[in-house]
């Protein structure tokens, strides 16, 4: 199994650090002939949303990245991946990916002085590190979308289909859960 | 700073890895650099170049200056105070501005002290031109570091010769056995657990950017080749004469730094880069404030 980063901006590396903990192979997304390569998934790391966009615009990465949601590549974004795949942000004219039926709101915590570390539960597994840097969460959800995770009454990770999203780096913690998560999906669209 | 505190702000220095940083002066700059794919912005009255040209004692921006900056963006902001002015930095703490840079840019306000970063929540970068300063503000609390290349001169003589150091210290160390790395430590100047870090993991316990003379793509490129994990712009952009172009060409360079085919359509047809000023010209080497 081989996953696809996308590595314009952002902690990209410690996204392939996970995978590899998990025994994981992955390559670096960082222009066209990139995207073009075989993967079994995609991951959207942990940035600046608008820096990303803009440079996937430039390199003219969103219709194949678009197309791949599409045709059901499991796709994992985290923080900033969120914002890229959310259909709707609150507080943001967002002409990001929308694929995700997901209403998001920037920034959500304020500013690096609201940044935290939590413990909370995903997908009904308890004590899950959750970091969060700058972070969004989602204010709702559409129908079809899966809530995974709740923390003080805000939704921060959910599931639609082949899409993931966590308002929080789980690529910054110790534990590969959520990461193993998302592997059993690539795992799942491969059988 | 907590633990945990510093933690978190280490953390937010890795989301702005293989991003660009710039400096601007105003709101409409900082669009302009939010719409160009910066990773943040650098929130200050003037920029190195012209601070070097007007001479006089150069200070912490103006607090309306830094809301305007914070109101127009939703990229993190930064701003600068003085080396060792723990006042301007606890007026940028209750701004709330999401990086503090201690720069030796502006005109020193203690000769021998910096400031103590733990005392803050706000996280700190800091200018190094060697491995043994790189480590001393890290221990003073700095969660980034940068190079401390000479600033507002569009020249990057200054910026290659520090991050080449930093990378030999580091091999270097890592090339020790551990019963030489006390005197290590002692030759350094710093704590003997820092050091262990770096041997140990080869790296930095902190991102590392490179600054001061970044003028072009193909200097962003350069500074990413020879390690740097991100660049941070000054006068390069806004003394240019497409900033808009230029800024956008040089964040494309630092994503696609190994892709010479790439980084020659960004450097074709950027308009005028900033004069600059050769190393040799200047009066007042910034980077030798602050050790």
């Amino acid at each position: 199994m081989t996953i696809g980063i996308l590595a314009v901006q952002g902690a990209f590396l410690e996204h392939a650090k996970m995978l590899s903990k998990l025994g994981v192979d992955s390559f670096e997304i960082r222009k066209k002939a990139d995207i073009q390569r075989p993967m079994d998934g995609l991951i959207l790391p942990g940035g600046e949303s608008t820096s990303m966009y803009r440079i996937l615009r430039d390199l003219d990465l969103v219709d194949d990245i678009k197309r791949l949601i599409a045709s059901g590549l499991p796709v994992f974004g985290t923080c900033a991946g969120l914002l890229l795949l959310a259909k709707e942000v609150d507080n943001y004219k967002s002409d990001f990916l929308q694929t995700m039926d997901i209403k998001a709101v920037k920034n959500a915590y304020g500013r690096q002085l609201g940044s935290f570390r939590a413990n909370g539960s995903f997908n009904g597994e308890d004590n899950i590190e959750l970091v969060f840097i700058r972070a969004p969460y989602i204010a709702s959800v559409k129908d079809g979308v899966e809530v995974l995770s709740v923390h003080d009454d805000k939704i921060v990770a959910a599931r639609q289909d082949n899409q993931l999203v966590t308002a929080f780096h789980p690529e910054l913690s110790d534990s590969t859960f959520i990461h193993s998560y998302f592997i059993d999906m690539c795992q799942e669209a491969l059988s | 700073m907590t633990k945990e505190r510093y933690q978190l702000n280490k953390e937010l220095a890795q989301m702005l890895k293989g991003g660009v940083i710039m400096d601007v002066t105003n709101a409409e700059q900082a669009k302009i650099a939010e719409a160009a794919g910066a990773c943040a912005v650098m929130a200050l009255e003037r920029i190195p170049a012209d601070i070097r040209a007007a001479g006089g004692v150069s200070r912490m921006s103006d607090p309306k200056l830094i809301k305007e900056i914070q109101q127009a963006v939703t990229i993190p902001v930064m701003a600068k105070v003085r080396i060792g002015h723990f006042v301007e930095a606890q007026i940028l703490e209750a701004l709330e501005i999401d990086y503090v840079d201690e720069s030796e840019v502006l005109s020193p306000a203690d000769p021998v002290h910096h400031i103590d970063k733990h005392q803050f929540k706000v996280p700190f970068v800091c200018g190094a031109r060697n491995l043994g300063e790189a480590l001393r503000r890290i221990e003073e609390g700095a969660s980034m570091i940068r190079t401390k290349g000479e600033p507002g001169t569009g020249d990057i003589v200054q910026a290659v010769t520090h991050i080449r150091l930093i990378q030999q210290e580091i091999a270097i160390l890592k090339a020790l056995r551990e019963d030489e790395l006390y005197e290590k430590a002692k030759q350094l100047q710093v704590p003997y657990h820092l050091v262990q870090y770096v041997h140990e993991h080869g790296k930095l316990p902190v991102v590392n950017f490179a600054a001061g003379g970044v003028a072009t793509p193909a200097d962003a490129a350069l500074m990413m080749q020879l390690g740097a994990e991100g660049v941070f712009v000054g006068s390069g952009i806004f003394k240019s004469g497409d900033p808009a172009k230029r800024a956008n060409a040089i964040v494309k360079a630092v994503t696609n730094y190994n892709d010479p085919k790439i980084l020659a359509e960004l450097s074709e047809d950027l308009g005028d880069a900033m004069v600059g000023i050769n190393e040799e010209e200047i009066k007042t080497l910034m980077a030798e404030r602050g050790q």
